[in-house]
């Protein structure tokens, strides 16, 4: 799987209250969460996503609830992977389920500036700034991890499985 | 093996299980709630398995928007009311019979010791003070675990924390869990377990372990738990009849790290804007001014952290221009705390009583603050925007500091007063 955009950039522990507020977690539609995607500290996040942005964070991205409105919100506001130094783990559990792209990588904060152009590998975990050519070394995720996002998210992955998660 | 890894053990058919590793287990209760229900409803129906695995595993509780407090909320409460229905679900919360669902999960025994349980909640972890293993998870994945009864997960390493000495006056279980996030941080026990142990654990309720374990999410960590001993089986035989497996940590078992905290030492804790680990003695912010004051939610809205409130309040008035909301957290709280007479002390001293909600504490609906205001809160998150304007404060500490604040109308240190 591969994936590219350019980079908006965040700090340390990004919360699920500030990606979507509680406020809007009655609306079930995920283009109308969309519109809420990370309006707690960037009110100009929909507007820079609206067109494919890869989200760079540094460490311990989507900590808080377990909202998996939060991914949602991200992944239709136009965010095609989340790289960040490190995660939360309902967060990051939750944006593979949804069939959102999730790359750990220890040194994302310090190489990647904010407008910088990403070429990601998932299978192969890595990150090619094309914008200062270095390559980033990223955690690969397990092969079932990397079965479950190709296949767009746990729902399918478990139709395509007939019934199960993974083969035991 | 420690607890965390003999239950994951257990629960995946294995002899043994280490630290790092991925198995397949066997979920024992998984639960969900109004904000997360109907998105892990959707997604089963997507699934297209017609029944859930086994419908006396799945409880289900309304309590984030309770009662109602829109029309998009009571939507969101009618979904659930129908896959209750439609599934036979035996134990459905409606409005009125629960609380917070986390309290709800441990005082009408649906949680045994040794268990397997998974939340569509990040508070889920607060079950480890009976001894499970329990986690929170997203709705998709519950989805997942609603048509097959199990779970992927990856085996956490344990930190050990390990509380000797006496509590201090006016000291609780709260000032501990804060004094540790602060050394651990926002983020130091990711994706690990936390284990509570050592020679104070034994003086600690049930109600006060549930406040340890709950808050650990706070710290990242994937469940917190305390080997079930005396206070764990004198509780549990009180709620249920269910059959269950002892599981405790061997002495001789592996941790990653171990923190100390010495009761001796340690004084009332205030976790300040706008994290949870930035965490100070509560005399270094004494003097604050206060708005709003919230005693509730799944980590401090118990019998006895209402009757430790009420010993700042009895005969007391709150300060002037601060208004102290108490939502006890759930309707079992309620009822015994309106045969002791607690309420009575609450609207003398001008508190509002709520019903059971996680309402304020997530900043859904009874009580948000606005720009500027300033919040002491016993809850469990100060993010911000938690508790509603983004420009609002918020400071987390035990009922005993946020009842002592409130009466004085600016923060103060419960340990210097004299119980009214």
């Amino acid at each position: 799987m591969k994936v590219s955009g350019k980079a908006v950039v965040y700090g340390d522990d990004v919360n699920t209250d500030v990606i979507i507020p509680s406020k809007f977690l009655t609306l079930l539609d995920p283009t109308e969460l969309s519109k809420h995607a990370m309006e707690g500290i960037d009110p100009k996040f929909v507007e820079k996503a609206k067109n494919g942005v890869v989200l760079v964070a540094a460490k311990n991205f989507g900590c808080g609830s377990s909202r998996e409105q939060a991914p949602l919100a991200l992944k239709y506001a136009g965010v095609k992977c989340v790289v960040a130094d490190s995660f939360a783990r309902i967060f990051y559990r939750n944006a593979i389920n949804i069939g959102l792209p999730v790359l750990e990588c220890p040194d994302a904060s310090s190489q990647i500036e904010e407008g910088d152009l990403l070429s990601i590998n998932l299978d192969e975990g890595l990150i090619v700034n094309e914008t200062n050519k270095r390559v980033i070394k990223a955690t690969k995720l397990p092969g079932f991890i990397l079965e479950i996002l190709q296949d767009g998210g746990l729902i399918a992955h478990i139709k395509k499985k007939g019934g199960k998660i993974r083969d035991l | 093996m420690n607890i965390a890894e003999k239950i994951l053990a257990f629960a995946s058919g294995k002899d043994e299980v280490k630290p790092g590793e991925i198995i397949d287990a066997k979920v024992d209760m998984a639960m969900v709630n109004e904000i997360t229900g109907p998105l892990a409803i959707q997604a089963f129906k997507e699934i297209g398995t017609p029944k859930v695995w086994d419908r006396n595993r799945v409880v289900m509780v309304l309590d984030h928007q309770v009662p109602a407090d829109s029309v998009k909320s009571a939507e969101l409460h009618k979904i659930m009311r129908a896959f209750a229905k439609e599934q036979e679900i035996p134990f459905f919360y409606d409005v009125g019979y629960g609380g917070v669902c986390h309290q709800v999960m441990v005082e009408k025994g649906h949680v045994c010791p040794g268990e397997l349980v998974v939340g569509a909640d990040s508070h889920t972890c607060t079950y480890g003070a009976v001894g499970a293993f329990a986690t929170g998870i997203g709705s998709t994945e519950m989805a997942g675990v609603f048509a097959t009864g199990t779970i992927w997960l990856k085996v956490p390493s344990t930190i050990k924390v390990n509380i000797t000495g006496k509590f201090q006056r006016f000291v609780t279980p709260k000032d501990v869990i804060l004094y540790v996030i602060g050394k651990v941080g926002a983020d130091g026990a990711n994706y690990r377990a936390v284990e509570f142990t050592g020679p104070s654990i034994g003086n600690v309720s049930v109600s006060g372990r549930m406040t340890l374990c709950n808050m650990t999410v706070e710290m990242g960590a994937k469940t917190g738990l305390i080997s079930p001993d005396k206070v764990t089986l004198e509780y549990i035989k009180d709620v249920t009849d269910k059959q269950f497996k002892i599981l405790a940590s061997d002495e001789n078992a592996s941790y990653e790290r171990e923190v100390e905290v010495n009761l001796e030492k340690l004084g009332p804790q205030v976790a300040c804007p706008h994290s949870v680990d930035n965490v100070k003695p509560v005399k270094d912010v004494e003097g604050t001014q206060i708005d709003q004051a919230f005693i509730g939610s799944c980590t401090n809205g118990r019998l006895e952290d209402l009757e430790l409130a009420a010993k700042f309040l009895y005969g007391k008035k709150i300060a002037k221009n601060v208004r102290l909301i108490i939502s006890p957290a759930s309707q079992d709280v309620y009822m015994q705390a309106l045969k002791r007479g607690l309420f009575e002390v609450f609207l003398k001293a001008g508190a509002l009583v709520c019903n059971p909600t996680c309402g304020a504490c997530f900043g859904g609906h009874m009580g948000l603050l606005a720009p500027g205001e300033v919040c002491v809160s016993a809850s469990n998150r100060n993010f911000i925007g938690r508790m509603g304007s983004p420009e609002a404060k918020v400071y987390l500490a035990s009922p005993a500091t946020v009842a002592a604040s409130a009466v004085a109308g600016k923060i103060v240190d419960p340990s210097t007063l004299g119980e009214a």
